[in-house]
């Protein structure tokens, strides 16, 4: 019987030679006459072992990594193929890795077991479970399950989705309405979209095609940004092979109802995370935001009613379904349910995905998973929730991950993602490129954010240069203030966050 | 140079862009394919600059022509966002992550090596017509920073040694193909 070998297929295992090393694994197994099985399986997001080789044993999946091309010889010669441990790389079964065992994975309890693409491995691990049951219930009782999950935006906003839900529900339902995933997931820090999109892409579509039938929507569009080549190749694939195996189209497994969803590539602009612009882009527009109200729930994509949600959003729905939304509810503190999916990067020793229930600490993540600097050296700011969140000092990390408990401290959670820093940096520096950044992605239609950011640069350029410091300090909190309360959205709303954090926090550095 | 186009043509329409040629036939092609869509513009503009490898301005007119929108539309969109080119680019796109998770591991520096080895600023393109440079905000490859893509590949921990060795090797090998 074929030896079964799996090499990731995912981005960040591509990025560190996988293609690579799968082709030297094939070569050698043919010279020694083995028997092997080559399964590009997804990644189990621990990226600090990527390439994460497993093979298949009596005794569960045996994990190396990280293996580099040229590890391959001497691994073959230490017994890869029969899973011996007789090597520097070799890590046991891969399932009681703590890293992986001490997780709570609710959304990403596939990733890198299965085949991406596997619609039979999909099924085999409880995927379209959450479907078949959705087809059987009315549209509010699905809405329902969603309210009682207790589940809010995973995209940043944190909106409780449900609700969402409900107010496309009860717009007529004799017209258009759409589905759209907001997969232009631009926050540095993040890649658990991506990670969904590439390891296990038929939970989105199971996850949009529930929300179909539940607001009575017959289209929906996957708005994926256009530096996520590997996701936009796995997704295309999958939605064909949904489509044809029943899951998508016009008889969604024989309800009687039509769900189509297609691929959108966004093209860069990382204003078109926000769900107006993001709609504006799917008309075929340039980016600009739209003022709200109305809400995109009751005029949305075409000015029709429109289900806006984030991929993890869409993603936790499955499980919601099969289980019961009261399963998901049962994770987490206050009103914050069900796991978050944290996704730990930037100067880190472990980085990678920790889906746990929220609760959880910023330093036990930052410590129990991270395992400290990938310099060695000491941490010095840790950056949560993306480009527009504050950069928090040693002094927040005992913080629990709860949206509320991050808000009450003028940060957030945003889309989960942890951007670590280590003593070398220069927070003088953060702050004036969190101002560059807006300049070169504000969409122009309101002046805080497309001058404001201008003049930020600048007056941050002063401040470092010396010049007449004490009342260009003054100036700039009072521009922080202006782009806070007279943006139109986020993107200038909380560009001063970061700058804000940073005066407040690390003062010496802004000066210095 | 030139013949770096030539490979481009021998590997066909999914190649990175040449300087080459196009004709209004091949823009009028893909805006009728995919006009029908709601919100088809941005969809057209994606397949006339992966096929041409970045939008004339004379696709401007023809593809306005197509969706019954003005020029003005169509012009607005392509410079409203990043991802869309209106000059031909080397045979190579390199696009350096500036975000933050690869500024704490050294992405500054990097960015700097990168731009000195090549000799060019972002937007800029080598002399030899090898490579074209661009800044690019996260390429969600976090937990492996800093990276870098060339054309649709991605590559994670890159160091300057490892920059150098990799251009190396994409030059190689475009020389090998010749």
């Amino acid at each position: 019987m074929a030896t079964r070998i799996y090499v990731p297929c995912d981005t960040t295992a591509l990025s560190m030679g996988a293609d690579e090393v799968a082709g030297l694994i094939e070569h050698y197994a043919g010279i020694r006459g083995v028997d092997i099985e080559l399964v590009r399986n997804g990644s189990r997001g621990l990226f600090w072992l990527e390439p994460l080789v497993e093979v298949e044993t009596a005794t569960g999946r045996i994990g190396y990594g990280p293996v580099e091309p040229d590890d391959v010889p001497g691994l073959v010669e230490a017994g890869l193929f029969e899973g011996q441990s007789d090597h520097p790389l070799f890590l046991g079964p891969v399932a009681d890795i703590p890293y992986l065992k001490r997780q709570q994975r609710l959304t990403f309890s596939r990733i890198g077991i299965t085949d991406p693409l596997s619609i039979a491995d999909y099924r085999a691990h409880g995927g379209f479970d959450g479907l078949d049951k959705a087809v059987l219930l009315s549209p509010q009782a699905i809405v329902d399950e969603v309210k009682a999950s207790g589940l809010r935006g995973r995209g940043g906003a944190a909106f409780p989705t449900g609700i969402k839900w409900q107010t496309v529900h009860d717009e007529p339902w004799q017209q258009q309405k759409y589905i759209v995933c907001n997969a232009d997931e631009g926050d540095s820090g993040t890649f658990a979209d991506r990670l969904a999109m590439e390891c296990d892409p038929y939970m989105l579509i199971e996850g949009m095609a529930i929300a179909g039938l539940a607001v009575g929507a017959t289209h929906g569009f996957i708005y994926l940004r256009s530096e996520y080549p590997v996701a936009h190749r796995i997704l295309e694939e999958a939605l064909h092979r949904a489509e044809t195996e029943g899951y998508l189209g016009n008889d969604v497994r024989g309800s009687g109802r039509a769900f189509h969803l297609e691929v959108r590539l966004a093209a860069g602009a990382y204003i078109c995370g926000e769900e107006t612009s993001l709609l504006e882009s799917l008309e075929g527009k340039r980016g600009l935001v739209r003022a709200k109200p109305p809400l995109p729930a009751i005029k949305g994509l075409f000015g029709q009613p429109t289900v806006v949600n984030n991929v993890l959003s869409f993603a936790a729905v499955p499980f919601i379904l099969s289980q019961g939304g009261q399963a998901y509810a049962d994770y987490g503190m206050g009103r914050s349910r069900g796991t978050l999916p944290v996704q730990l990067a930037g100067n880190i020793r472990q980085g990678g995905l920790v889906e746990l229930a929220f609760g959880v600490s910023l330093k036990e993540i930052l410590e129990d998973f991270g395992g400290g600097t990938f310099s060695g050296r000491p941490m010095k700011a840790v950056q949560v929730g993306g480009p527009l969140m504050a950069y928090m000092p040693e002094s927040k990390w005992e913080t629990p991950m709860d949206y509320e408990a991050f808000g009450q401290l003028g940060a957030g959670i945003g889309h989960g993602g942890v951007v670590v820093f280590d003593d070398t940096v220069d927070m003088g520096e953060q702050a004036r490129f969190a101002m560059e950044f807006c300049t070169v992605e504000s969409c122009g239609k309101c002046t805080p954010c497309r001058i404001g950011s201008v003049r930020g640069v600048e007056v941050i350029d002063r401040i470092r240069a010396g010049e007449n410091r004490e009342a260009n300090l003054v100036l700039l909190e009072e521009l922080c203030e202006t782009m806070v309360d007279g943006s139109l959205c986020a993107m200038g709303g909380m560009t001063p966050f970061p700058v804000q954090s940073v005066m407040k926090h690390f003062p010496d550095d802004l000066t210095a | 140079m030139h013949m770096s186009e030539q490979v481009n043509q021998q590997r066909g329409g999914s190649a990175m862009p040449t300087a080459g040629d196009w004709t209004p036939d091949m823009v009028r092609d893909e805006a009728d394919a995919l006009k029908h869509k709601p919100g088809a513009l941005l969809p057209i503009l994606h397949a006339v600059q992966n096929r041409i490898g970045y939008i004339p301005e004379g696709a401007v007119a023809i593809i306005a022509e197509a969706l019954q929108q003005t020029r003005a539309e169509v012009h607005g969109v392509i410079s409203f966002y990043h991802h869309f080119r209106t000059h031909p680019v080397g045979s190579k796109v390199i696009h350096v992550c500036r975000a933050e998770a690869c500024q704490s591991m050294g992405g500054r520096a990097l960015e700097a090596h990168i731009k000195a080895r090549l000799g060019v600023d972002y937007h800029g393109t080598t002399a030899d017509n090898e490579f074209t440079l661009e800044p690019v905000y996260c390429l969600g490859n976090c937990a492996c920073a800093p990276s870098i893509r060339v054309n649709d590949d991605i590559h994670g921990r890159i160091t300057p040694q490892k920059f150098d060795r990799l251009a190396d090797k994409l030059t190689t090998a475009t020389l090998a193909i010749r």
